[in-house]
């Protein structure tokens, strides 16, 4: 047997995992419930300056997408516990739109 | 008349079933009796032909593993006075062929337990003279628990990617290769690499967890498969990064 090479996709997807257990629900509660309600108040220009920077650019696509990385495994994960197989539509339509959402972001971040 | 519990056992022999069947028993119910007990009590006194393993009657030999109402248990582990007032189904372990009523194939189980080389692998060769290899009790608690396993697959009976995929190395080999990759007396990891780190190794593992749940000794084989696999995925990236391949 030989040494497998999933890791390719177990790496984002366990980054993933961690983005989305500790980091996202943070993002969550500033930008769609402390800032809309005025608890919070962020001035556009210190926002602006984070996405503007390549490192926060680095730090805001990882936030983006590796939680698409992991969710797309997951649910591969699942239709596979499910029976449901994991044949090439599966793959396809897991990693691809998790390949889509990433490639999205990325464009977004450049062209800010 | 005393109380008394009803037991569906599965039943098959090859040589004169065509196919498995159940058979109803009904024994005496005891408050102190477990599932094996009653199937003792069937074997001495109503039916000497029904087959099945068992040795401690004390959860150490893992040989009385059995599916008892649809769950992975060792039998002398399961009390009668849980099931009081139902009839318990008690068939041979999930996942396995059945040898003879239930009594299952291990065959396919002791096959991946020694491909993954369950023993110390010395890191250095020394002479005898030089002593023991020492070792600390911090150093003995990272494995400690991987070394309860008592080989009774019921984590394989409960595993699903076993039911998709049979040649799933599965929790208690890969549990057990933790076992030695982390003992500090060892150096075998690369060559348990090949098959731990392999497609069919920790990566059909999708986490559902069952393994740990049914363990009856709190061995907690997906936490080691989860372990694995970040070491295996800082390998593969140690791999991609220096050239002439794996260490």
């Amino acid at each position: 047997m030989a040494r497998s090479n999933k890791p390719i996709l177990w790496l984002p997807f366990a980054g993933g995992g961690l983005v989305a257990a500790l980091i996202m629900p943070v993002l969550i509660l500033i930008t769609g419930v402390l800032v809309p309600l005025g608890v919070l108040h962020l001035h556009y220009e210190t926002i602006a300056a984070v996405a503007h920077n390549p490192v926060g650019k680095l730090v805001l696509l990882g936030a983006l997408a590796l939680p698409a990385w992991h969710a797309a495994h997951r649910l591969r994960m699942t239709a596979h516990d499910l029976g449901l197989g994991g044949g090439i539509f599966v793959k396809a339509g897991c990693y691809g739109t998790a390949g889509l959402l990433t490639f999205t972001a990325a464009l977004a971040l450049i062209l800010i | 008349m005393s109380e008394t519990i009803t037991l569906e056992v599965l039943r098959y022999h090859p040589e004169t079933d065509s196919e498995p069947h159940f058979r109803s028993y009904t024994v005496p119910y005891k408050d102190e009796w477990v599932v094996l007990d009653a199937l003792n009590h069937i074997k001495d006194n109503l039916d000497a032909t029904l087959s099945y393993r068992w040795s401690c009657h004390m959860a150490v030999c893992g040989s009385c593993g059995m599916m008892i109402n649809n769950e992975p248990k060792l039998s002398c582990h399961a009390f009668l006075r849980d099931y009081r007032g139902g009839v318990i189904r008690v068939e041979p372990l999930d996942h396995f062929p059945i040898e003879r009523d239930l009594v299952i194939v291990m065959d396919s189980f002791m096959d991946k337990l020694s491909g993954v080389k369950p023993y110390l692998i010395p890191k250095e060769d020394r002479p005898l003279a030089e002593g023991e290899y020492l070792q600390s009790p911090a150093e003995l608690n990272t494995f400690h628990r991987y070394t309860q396993c008592i080989n009774c697959v019921l984590c394989y009976a409960a595993c699903p990617q076993i039911g998709l995929n049979e040649d799933f190395v599965g929790p208690a080999a890969l549990a057990l290769a933790h076992r030695y990759n982390l003992d500090s007396r060892d150096g075998g990891r690369d060559a348990r690499a090949e098959v731990v780190a392999s497609n069919e190794g920790v990566w059909e593992c999708t986490f559902v967890g069952a393994c740990s749940q049914v363990c009856p000794k709190q061995v907690d084989p997906a936490a080691a498969i989860q372990q694995i696999k970040i070491s295996a995925s800082v390998d593969w990236l140690k791999n991609l990064l220096t050239p002439g391949g794996y260490r």
